[in-house]
């Protein structure tokens, strides 16, 4: 029995190798040391493609790793559909499995990289030619029966095979672009732990949650290869997202990129999705008193004229998280532009400052009227 | 059965391997940072996990979210973990569970905070050692050790040196004791901040910005109230203060012995408390720290009330205030060669709760300490008509109870 077994394990190992089998593999257990025994996506030396009923998605306004880009993927278990919610993450069945690759254009045919726009995912549609690509790492969230396990893989220089690292990495990198210098920094790879710092957005019952598919991320049109769709309509369409009571009406946040919107509007779309994770009533940082969640409402929980609790060098030395009209003396964009581990906001996930986010803050804070008293 | 397990496990390695090409191997340095966040990630509850003695370099911070674990070295001079070439992570160590012990070890040169536990229960921190190497200074890491949100909380013979905030801090936390700690050089020694129930005795601070200071803040989930400071040996906390403006220990004046800033129901009895330069005892609003009403939650308490001062051994100090305003008011009242009283209040007081021009006895401030005196700065008033007058403060307030916690005995 047991040579049957294994028998069986090496050919299906083999077909891994050498075919791509239909769709996804849910392992309800254990750490899959090798991102291809989940089979998501396959690596062929030229391309990297998706696997059956892999589903890519994006969102309104995206946070910010390090100017990395990413191709998110949703795998849902046929048959099977996660629940629409207006306002939480979406609740997934059992065997769902999310999938983000974080990776950069290449600078020509070096290890270095390019800061570009983050469209190519939705350009190619999830098939990348991989020598135009540097892969850095895919991380998986699997829901299994005890609730969301996490799993970071990171690529091999190959880019061949993508190596469970539980305790994460750091990964040497240099970036240019036309509107930046050349810079060298750490690419921190979280550790799983890490993982849980920002999709534990509840700090008491510590429940890991996906972050992004939430319909007013997901309220987007996104360019599928027959046409161009909205997301939440075109996870309907495909059976693996329940009834919406009325599409119209689902929430949907800014694009922070899109200038045509307003600076509130981008500004809080950017805060939600970068910052609200932790900030949020219930969250990580409630130690602090901050709630930048999309329907906090504009006063001291949203950081006007609200001192510092322990944010200790993270102040700047400055007075308030926001002082209306003043960003040069507002703690948000001071710790937003910082990259000091001690200071800097978010704590995880970026070792460089985005110099776009700071502006639209800084924007919208500069249009802020009243001001701060003191005592 | 057992070769062909062998002789198939072969075939899975190499097959493997012809999958996955192996990529570098970790840097030297680090190969201790990677066990040691491996044994953190699959803890199991119950688990002891050893530091052993030497002096380990991590570059990263380090976290477990594991309940009912045990970390443990062989000392806080022999187990050393060494935060000098951090480039990731807030903190040194970072925990998110509950049922926590952590003893016998040093956290040294962190980026950030040295030790953080959040939003747990049955909390153990002893004899830990969190240190800033290079002596006070602006540019360490904010908090020493730092639970927050945690309940049921035992701090007892730590050492805390160097931190640009507060060397040892309880923060938004139920019931804890910290006792026979030390603090020193720190910008605050031991900071009890929207805290219920606690119990700081036997404790040790000196050379701090400001020695002992029970806080509560405005904005929070909690607010802070009876706190228990006891038989703490608090001198010449007169170091300059290296804190970060804009939080609120950056506005501690140097020389701050006792410091209880608009927390309610706090007893500070049988301490010695000396050679402060500011003042032994300062009792203040949080609008002596650049606050104004507005800016905070409706129902949040700004006035620090039911404070009971009794049975203390104050001695020296008051000589040189820090600060413009202070300096002038000490000599304005004592002369250039007097020095203010062993209390000092900014004299802000909830109006709305006078009754006949006075306030009811229960919320006042007593001071039942032989012949220590309290000036009144008038804060309110703009420092102009300060008042030496005790006749509302010589009193007597109902004893708080002692915190029970079973981690203690």
């Amino acid at each position: 029995m047991w040579r049957a077994f294994i028998i069986g394990l090496v050919t299906a190992l083999l077909c891994a190798c050498s075919k791509t089998p239909s769709e996804p593999v849910f392992h309800a257990q254990g750490n899959p040391e090798i991102l291809s025994e989940w089979n998501i996506l396959s690596v062929d030396g030229k391309d990297l493609r998706l696997s059956g009923r892999v589903v890519p998605y994006d969102l309104n306004s995206a946070l910010f790793s390090d100017y990395a880009h990413k191709l998110r993927t949703v795998w849902v278990p046929d048959g099977q559909m996660a629940e629409y919610n207006d306002t939480e993450t979406f609740a997934f069945p059992v065997g769902t499995i999310i999938s983000k690759t974080f990776y950069y254009p290449r600078d020509g045919d070096t290890d270095a990289v390019l800061k570009t726009d983050d469209n190519t995912a939705q350009r190619l549609n999830g098939r990348f030619d991989l020598s135009e690509v540097r892969l850095i790492e895919t991380r998986l969230l699997v829901r299994r029966e005890a609730g969301w396990a996490v799993f970071p893989y990171v690529w091999n220089a190959a880019q061949t095979e993508a190596k469970l690292k539980r305790i994460g990495d750091i990964i040497p990198l240099e970036i240019s672009g036309e509107d930046m210098d050349t810079a060298q920094f750490s690419y921190i790879v979280p550790n799983v732990n890490q993982c849980s710092g920002c999709h534990a957005t509840n700090a008491t019952t510590r429940e890991i949650l996906p972050i992004g598919p939430k319909a007013r991320h997901l309220n987007k049109d996104y360019d599928y290869d027959s046409a161009s769709q909205n997301q939440l309509s075109a996870w309907q369409s495909l059976g693996i997202l329940g009834p919406i009571s009325i599409l119209g009406d689902a929430p949907k946040n800014a694009d922070w990129t899109d200038s045509a919107q307003t600076a509130a509007a981008r500004a809080r779309a950017y805060l939600d999705i970068n910052c609200a994770h932790c900030h949020n009533p219930v969250g990580p940082a409630d130690t602090s008193g901050l709630n930048l969640e999309p329907d906090a409402p504009h006063g001291p929980a949203l950081g006007i004229c609200k001192l510092p609790i322990a944010a200790g060098t993270g102040t700047g030395g400055r007075d308030f998280d926001i002082v209306p009209g003043k960003p040069e003396q507002s703690i948000f964009t001071y710790r937003m532009a910082s990259t000091n581990p001690a200071e800097m906001m978010p704590e995880l996930g970026r070792s460089l400052r985005h110099d776009e986010g700071v502006d639209l803050v800084t924007q919208w804070i500069a249009q802020m009227d009243g001001r701060c008293d003191r005592g | 059965m057992t070769r062909a397990l062998l002789i198939s496990s072969v075939m899975l390695t190499a097959i493997l391997a012809a999958c996955s090409p192996e990529t570098s191997a970790p840097q030297a340095d680090t190969d201790y940072q990677d066990t040691l966040q491996t044994q953190l990630l699959d803890a199991q509850p119950g688990d002891i996990i050893t530091i052993p003695a030497g002096t380990h370099s991590l570059n990263r911070g380090l976290s477990l979210s594991v309940d009912g674990v045990t970390i443990r070295g062989e000392g806080m001079g022999t187990s050393i973990l060494s935060f000098k070439d951090q480039v990731a992570g807030a903190e040194g160590l970072l925990v998110t569970a509950s049922d926590f012990t952590i003893e016998d070890l040093a956290i040294e040169d962190t980026t950030g905070d040295a030790l953080k536990i959040t939003e747990g229960e049955n909390i153990i921190i002893r004899r830990v050692r969190t240190e800033w190497t290079n002596g006070p200074s602006t540019k360490n890491g904010a908090y020493g050790i730092y639970p927050v949100q945690t309940t049921n909380v035992l701090m007892e013979d730590n050492v805390a040196i160097g931190a640009s905030d507060a060397g040892l801090y309880i923060g938004q936390s139920k019931n804890v004791i910290v006792r026979r700690n030390r603090a020193e050089f720190n910008v605050a020694g031991i900071e009890i901040e929207n805290t219920v129930d606690a119990d700081v005795y036997d404790n040790i601070a000196t050379n701090n910005t400001g020695g002992i200071l029970v806080f509560n803040m405005p904005n929070l989930a909690q607010e802070g109230k009876r706190a228990r400071l006891f038989r703490n040996e608090v001198y010449e906390n007169n170091t300059k203060n290296f804190g970060h403006k804009g939080t609120p220990v950056a506005s501690i004046p140097a020389g701050s012995g006792i410091v209880v800033n608009s927390n309610d129901h706090v007893e500070i009895f049988d301490n010695d408390v000396r050679d402060h330069r500011t003042a032994n005892v300062i009792i203040s609003s949080v609008y002596s720290t650049n606050y104004a009403q507005d800016n905070a939650n409706p129902e949040y308490d700004p006035y620090p009330e039911a404070i009971y001062i009794y049975g203390n051994r104050f001695s020296g100090g008051g000589n040189s205030p820090d600060g413009l305003d202070l300096k002038a008011l000490k000599t304005a009242m004592y002369g250039l060669t007097g020095r203010f009283p062993d209390v000092l209040w900014d004299g802000f007081k909830n109006d709305a709760k006078m009754v006949d021009g006075k306030m009811p006895e229960a919320m006042r401030i007593c001071i039942n300490n032989g012949d220590t005196m309290m000036i009144n700065a008038d804060g309110p008033g703009g420092y102009k008509s300060p008042t030496k007058d005790m006749a509302d403060h010589k009193c007597e307030l109902e004893k708080l109870p002692p915190v029970t916690l079973a981690l203690a005995d």
